[in-house]
């Protein structure tokens, strides 16, 4: 990271599905749990809903980093959702990878409505990971 | 450069046109460029004496079948190579084409040259040779069925840095005009309404601008995973020459890896995307 990106606060766009992870993530509120306030929470009726370019709009929209999280397996409102989510973006980030994304920027989690201190652990780590990595200025120039 | 099978591909198109089983039959004629082959569309028995094959014969002819005009007609023949057959039959696991709507005439393939004489790249990699699925096989059993293995094709690019493969697809993505022939080529882009071409919202610019570019290329490529038959006829339009066929091996390979998918001859095959297993690796989720 340059010196011109000192103090530098990474806007992150969390994608989370409403069963689960949005529950998880206002539970960690209603428990006065306190998390980074980088992240931008998009919420989608289930991790099944997110298509591939909700993640390269985010980035060329200026996001600095792509959280989705969604049921654990086993546990999606609509039964199997998060499992084709499981399989899209196996083969999608491989694809990002081969084109020149650096996978540090996208995070993948499950955390069930129970879970608020793991969307916070989640959120804290991530955060912290993407504000090392610096603004994505790669992407943000070619969105110019 | 005509072979038996070019007489064997115009009898049958004599007798299937003549019998009135068929409405039309696309197969290959002597093109004017190059001496390369092109496509050509014959409702005569007479007209059939046009037909040839030869290896210039690189189009994928499947790809009139996803135009309903071209289905509208009503029976079509088709002369198909192994990896054509590929897309066909994906056109039929789809429900896009029925069975009946065709009669295959398979040729097998010792590979097709491209306008340079060179042999395709994806020939090296056929596994398709002596198609398995038609009506009519034409031609003798060809020896060498190749591994479909990419690795050696896609290691160049894996070892590369992050950075140094964004700038390599930035170099290619730059050059795109976006006249979206590789998806007019591609016999399973058949969307009626394509998402580049959906504006409210918009989710993909549609100005020739790296930006929309980008996405593009990366969301055709992903949409075509675990359903591309490798047939290059994407990579061949391409008027600017983006490797189109390095992102559709590396989801092949990719599939292949996770799911040991490949796209086949069977159109009971189940598509990796269609279908979920509760074990599926997930090493990258938290």
């Amino acid at each position: 990271m340059s010196e011109a990106d000192q103090g530098f606060e990474p806007h992150i766009v969390a994608f989370i599905c409403n069963w689960c992870t949005y529950a998880g993530a206002d539970l960690a509120g209603t428990s006065r749990m306190q998390y980074q306030p980088n992240v931008r929470v998009i919420r989608i009726p289930c991790t099944g809903r997110m298509d591939p370019l909700f993640v390269l709009k985010a980035f060329e929209r200026g996001a600095d980093g792509v959280l989705i999280s969604g049921c654990h397996p086993g546990d999606c409102h609509y039964g199997e959702g998060n499992y084709h989510a499981r399989r899209k973006f196996a083969i999608f980030r491989k694809l990002l990878e081969f084109v020149g994304i650096d996978l540090a920027r996208i995070q993948f989690s499950w955390i069930s409505a129970a879970e608020g201190g793991k969307w916070v652990s989640v959120i804290e780590d991530f955060t912290n990971r993407v504000r090392a990595l610096g603004p994505y200025r790669a992407y943000q120039e070619i969105s110019l | 450069m005509n072979d038996e099978r070019t007489l064997k591909i115009r009898e049958i198109a004599k007798e299937l046109l003549s019998k009135g089983e068929i409405a039309v039959f696309i197969g290959y004629g002597k093109g004017t460029y190059n001496g390369k082959a092109r496509p050509i569309f014959v409702r005569t028995p007479e007209e059939a004496d046009k037909l040839i094959f030869d290896s210039t014969c690189s189009n994928n002819l499947v790809t009139y079948l996803k135009f309903p005009v071209v289905r509208d007609e009503g029976v079509v023949g088709i002369v198909v190579k192994g990896c054509d057959a590929k897309a066909l039959v994906g056109l039929i696991r789809e429900s896009q084409l029925m069975r009946e709507q065709v009669r295959i005439v398979a040729v097998t393939c010792e590979g097709v040259v491209a306008d340079d004489g060179q042999l395709q790249l994806r020939c090296q990699y056929c596994d398709v040779a002596n198609p398995t699925f038609y009506d009519f096989l034409v031609g003798s059993p060809v020896e060498d069925q190749k591994p479909r293995d990419f690795s050696g094709l896609l290691e160049k690019y894996e070892t590369m840095s992050v950075e140094e493969r964004w700038e390599f697809w930035q170099s290619q993505f730059e050059k795109c005009i976006r006249c979206y022939a590789c998806r007019q080529a591609c016999p399973l882009c058949y969307c009626t309404r394509c998402i580049v071409e959906k504006n409210q919202p918009q989710w993909i610019e549609t100005s020739s601008h790296l930006r929309g570019n980008f996405a593009w290329n990366i969301i055709r490529a992903f949409h075509l995973a675990g359903r591309c038959a490798g047939c290059g006829a994407c990579e061949d339009a391409c008027p600017v020459d983006i490797p189109l066929m390095l992102l559709n091996y590396k989801l092949e390979k990719e599939i292949w890896d996770y799911f040991h998918y490949r796209v086949d001859l069977d159109p009971e095959s189940v598509p990796p995307f269609t279908t979920f297993k509760t074990d599926d690796r997930g090493e990258f989720i938290l």
